[in-house]
């Protein structure tokens, strides 16, 4: 890392943080190229051809092929991206440092705003890593609801990715398309939470609001209507010969490349690696239902491409048992002191109330020096939460692991060598949110 | 034979004439109210590093050699094109001829093609 | 032509302002076919089914402010949208019409076509490296190189056609497609060399810079390509040249292959009907029979562009030099040889 990362920057100082980043970023653009020369082999021997010139181009952050705020700062030789360097935090909000001077619970919203494509997800992710801190039990209803609902956040995610990949790879009408099919996840939520993009639904301890018979029907009808829909998708696009061309043998990761670059989620089981959390540290109830983890040995686009349709088939297949499975009973923890009580207890009954402002005021209070770790298996891959309790309704500490940042390292390796237009679809391949990996 | 240009002329004057009333229109019609910012150079919301003006890699013009000498090539085949048939009917021992001859020309132009994409002139 | 100056003048004019007028209708129509493609209305806000959309937008751009970025060569960068206009309205003329309904009627009509077209690069090109902006120029470059590329297997496809009918004027190679009595649209050159008709519409795809060989503009990588810098007027400048050049190219890929103004089965109709020949009615019939024509071409371009993803560069060079080019080469081949054995063994006529 060059130094304007480290943070020991005199006060005045300050002002000059910006181009001093300019300068080091450009300047760690020249100073790759020996090892770049390693890798091509164009050390040895092989005469740099002296009419060849390259051109500094920045991707990002303004730019419509980056989702969101993403920068990568590229040398051009002709339409060959010769090196590359990737620029992240134009979306830093200090997430991780807002969590301090919140109680747990009021959190949970913020987490919307860090993967907002699958913001379900996110809330199950820090409600579970705060359940765990705490030792608080879910009642089953909420665990299966919950599951429902990130399932409905996983096939949002890869819809959108889908979608905004092919409208990088130049169809538009797939992005449409897409966006319909979410149009749909969105009633879904917001006949679930009440909200339709950031859905906050999650509690400690359980979830806001049982499903409505109508959030029952419209989830039943969209496992019913889609896994044809889907298909009708991989029919256009699989063997689709362009989109075949420019995704076949297009940033390739190799199993150890992908392990060592700390690729998740199907950018990791598109390199033959069948990691996923949801099967081997089992949260929620997905121990109890039958499901595959879509996996290809290729490493490239195209084997990413396969993996998530496949997943999505798959979340469609783990709704339908979610709701075969899905029993009558509470859904949110009893005791005042670990979830929220219900709005009829907080209105019409005095220790309800008192519990009501309580937890508001002060939440739950996990043991002093406690901490851990939860994980989940986010659409975009596995989804870490640190925790540091010391006794107060606030984290001491909070650390979030996300996806998005771990993927966007393989990035700068997938685009050296590539061509201009492989640019697109190897950032739509990775699939980051920018929210996500900036916090 | 001549005069069969001159509606070509005529059109190729009234279009520019259209597309310069268009430019003048704009000119005339739209705002003017540049800035420092405005005015700059786009690249995804940084400032330009370096200049669009620079030497560029050279790759591009090696295609574009090649492309002049198939197209003259292709261009010495329309004649040919108009009158062969024309050839033929008179006698077809000539057209034949004819043939050999664009053949010989085909051949050199297509072993060409060949070389160019064996010694990867064609690869990008 | 044996009309007076000023008449043909009128006439060309005529046709400027149909263009113009098509190329806004074209765009309504395209915004409405991919709006049915994406399941979604499309314009419909202003005028009835919102059909006055484009025209709303070309008042909207011509009240834009005009920005040229300081750093760019401000007479090219003009220069730049006016070559492309003045090309794709000069193209327009060369089509014939109807029977006896043309401007620019020369002896070398398709190749004029296909030079014209060329020009195009330049206006292209231009435009790209005046921006000084470096998202112009890789467009602008991508554009040059994708163009020339393409021209060459165009090139031999119209060749094709030329070696089957003997001539470059477009209105004879029109003609010659008028199949006798039922044999009607067999007559058309796309049965009579189906594979260039292929190669000519793929490459019309690409000389016109349409999905799926947009790369000179390609919105995700060069955000706009070679008008990236380019605002208000002038962009609608190349937005217009775009459009007519696409419907031109429809008309030119219905003249040569597809029987141009000729009515299906005209030979048949006009024998059954001898009152209609030389009439007003059967030159309106043409005109409307071109225009149809034209049309399902256009839906076909508009199609296509909704429809498919975009090449990659290598993919697009690779495929105008290493497939299209060889093929066409072959294809004008084969069609010399079976016309020479045909005339050595005495088939047919």
């Amino acid at each position: 890392m060059s130094e304007p990362h480290t943070l020991a920057a005199p006060a005045d100082d300050l002002f000059t943080f910006w181009p001093r980043h300019q300068e080091a970023l450009y300047a760690r653009l020249e100073s790759k190229h020996a090892w770049l020369e390693e890798r091509h082999g164009l050390g040895d021997g092989r005469v740099h051809d002296a009419l060849e010139h390259e051109m500094t181009l920045n991707i990002g952050p303004q730019h419509p092929a980056t989702h969101g705020v993403l920068r990568a700062v590229v040398k051009l030789d002709g339409e060959t991206i010769e090196r590359c360097v990737i620029d992240i935090g134009y979306l830093h909000r200090g997430t991780e440092k807002l969590a301090e001077h919140k109680t747990y619970q009021e959190f949970m919203p913020y987490t919307d705003r860090m993967d907002y494509i699958a913001p379900y997800a996110y809330n199950v992710g820090w409600c579970l890593a705060v359940e765990k801190l705490a030792a608080i039990e879910v009642p089953e209803r909420a665990q299966w609801i919950r599951m429902i609902g990130s399932e409905l956040a996983r096939l949002s995610s890869h819809m959108l990715w889908m979608g905004v990949g092919l409208m990088d790879a130049g169809a538009v009408s797939v992005f449409l398309w897409a966006f319909q099919a979410r149009e749909d996840i969105y009633k879904i939520m917001d006949e679930i939470a009440g909200a339709r993009f950031t859905v906050s639904h999650s509690r400690i301890g359980g979830v806001a609001n049982d499903l409505t018979p109508e959030a029952l029907r419209l989830i039943r009808d969209f496992v019913d209507r889609y896994p044809d829909i889907i298909n009708g998708w991989r029919k256009l696009l699989t063997r689709n010969r362009i989109w075949m061309d420019r995704n076949v043998g297009i940033g390739v990761l190799t199993a150890d490349e992908a392990i060592a670059l700390g690729m998740r989620g199907p950018n990791l089981r598109g390199s033959g690696i069948a990691h996923d959390i949801r099967l081997f540290e089992p949260y929620l109830k997905y121990a109890d239902v039958d499901f595959t983890i879509p996996t290809r040995t290729e490493g490239d686009s195209y084997a990413r491409y396969l993996c998530r349709m496949e997943e999505m088939l798959e979340s469609i297949a783990i709704i339908r048992q979610c709701l075969e499975r899905i029993k009558p009973g509470p859904i949110r923890n009893d005791d005042g002191r670990k979830a929220v009580v219900s709005k009829d207890q907080a209105y019409y009954s005095m220790e309800g109330m008192i519990q009501d402002f309580m937890y508001t005021s002060e939440g739950v209070c996990p043991p002093r020096g406690a901490h851990t770790y939860a994980a989940i298996e986010a659409p975009k891959g596995e989804l870490g939460f640190y925790l540091t309790s010391d006794g107060t309704g606030q984290p001491f500490r909070a650390r979030i692991n996300t996806p998005s940042f771990a993927n966007l390292q393989g990035l700068e390796h997938l685009m050296e060598g590539a061509q201009m237009g492989d640019m697109v679809v190897l950032i739509g391949t990775v699939d980051p949110v920018l929210g996500d990996s900036d916090k | 034979m001549l005069a069969s240009f001159i509606p070509l002329f005529l059109q190729i004057l009234m279009a520019a004439g259209l597309a310069y009333t268009l430019l003048i229109a704009a000119k005339k019609l739209g705002p003017k109210r540049p800035n420092a910012v405005k005015t700059m150079a786009y690249e995804s919301g940084m400032d330009p590093v370096g200049t669009a003006r620079d030497r560029y890699s050279v790759k591009f013009y090696l295609v574009a050699m090649i492309f002049i000498v198939f197209d003259v090539e292709v261009v010495f085949l329309y004649p040919w094109a108009v009158t062969f048939r024309e050839f033929l009917t008179r006698s077809p021992q000539l057209g034949l001829f004819v043939l050999g001859v664009v053949g010989v020309f085909l051949a050199v132009l297509t072993l060409g093609l060949v070389y160019d994409i064996k010694k990867g002139g064609l690869e990008f | 032509m044996d009309l007076p100056l000023y008449w043909v003048a009128l006439i060309g004019f005529a046709i400027i302002n149909f263009f113009l007028v098509s190329a806004s209708v074209l765009v309504y129509y395209e915004r409405k076919v991919s709006g049915w493609i994406q399941n979604r209305p499309g314009p419909n806000r202003v005028g009835p089914w919102g059909f006055l959309q484009p025209f709303a937008d070309v008042a909207k751009l011509i009240f834009k402010e005009d920005i040229s970025p300081t750093a760019s060569s401000p007479f090219i960068h003009s220069l730049a949208p006016v070559l492309m206009v003045t090309i794709a309205m000069t193209t327009a003329a060369l089509i014939p019409f109807a029977r006896g309904f043309v401007i620019v009627d020369t002896e070398v009509s398709a190749l004029l076509v296909l030079a014209l077209t060329s020009i195009a690069v330049y206006g292209v090109t231009l435009a790209g490296w005046s921006s000084n902006s470096k998202f112009s120029l890789l467009g602008g470059l991508r554009s040059s190189a994708q163009m020339i590329s393409y021209e060459l297997a165009m090139g031999l496809s119209v060749l094709t056609v030329v070696l089957i009918t003997g001539s470059l004027r477009l209105v004879d190679i029109v003609e010659y497609q008028n199949g006798p009595g039922a044999w009607g649209i067999l007559g058309w050159n796309v049965f009579r060399a189906p594979i260039a008709a292929l190669i000519f519409i793929v490459t019309a795809f690409a000389e016109t810079n349409r999905a799926p060989f947009d790369l000179p503009e390609a919105e995700q990588e060069l955000v706009g390509g070679y008008h990236t810098e380019y605002s208000g007027m002038k962009f609608g400048m190349f937005f217009l040249a775009e459009y007519v050049n696409f419907f031109v190219a429809s008309f030119v890929i219905v003249t040569l292959f597809f029987g141009g103004y000729l009515l299906p089965w005209e030979d048949a109709l006009l024998s059954a009907l001898p009152g209609l020949k030389d009439s007003v009615l059967l030159g309106v019939l043409q005109v409307l029979s071109l225009l149809l024509k034209a049309a399902f071409f256009a839906f076909v371009f508009i199609w296509v562009r909704w429809t498919l993803p975009r090449f990659k560069y290598q993919q697009l060079m690779t495929l105008g030099w290493k497939m299209l080019l060889p093929i066409a080469l072959a294809n004008v081949v084969l069609y010399a040889l079976f016309f020479t054995f045909k005339a050595l063994l005495g088939w047919g006529g």
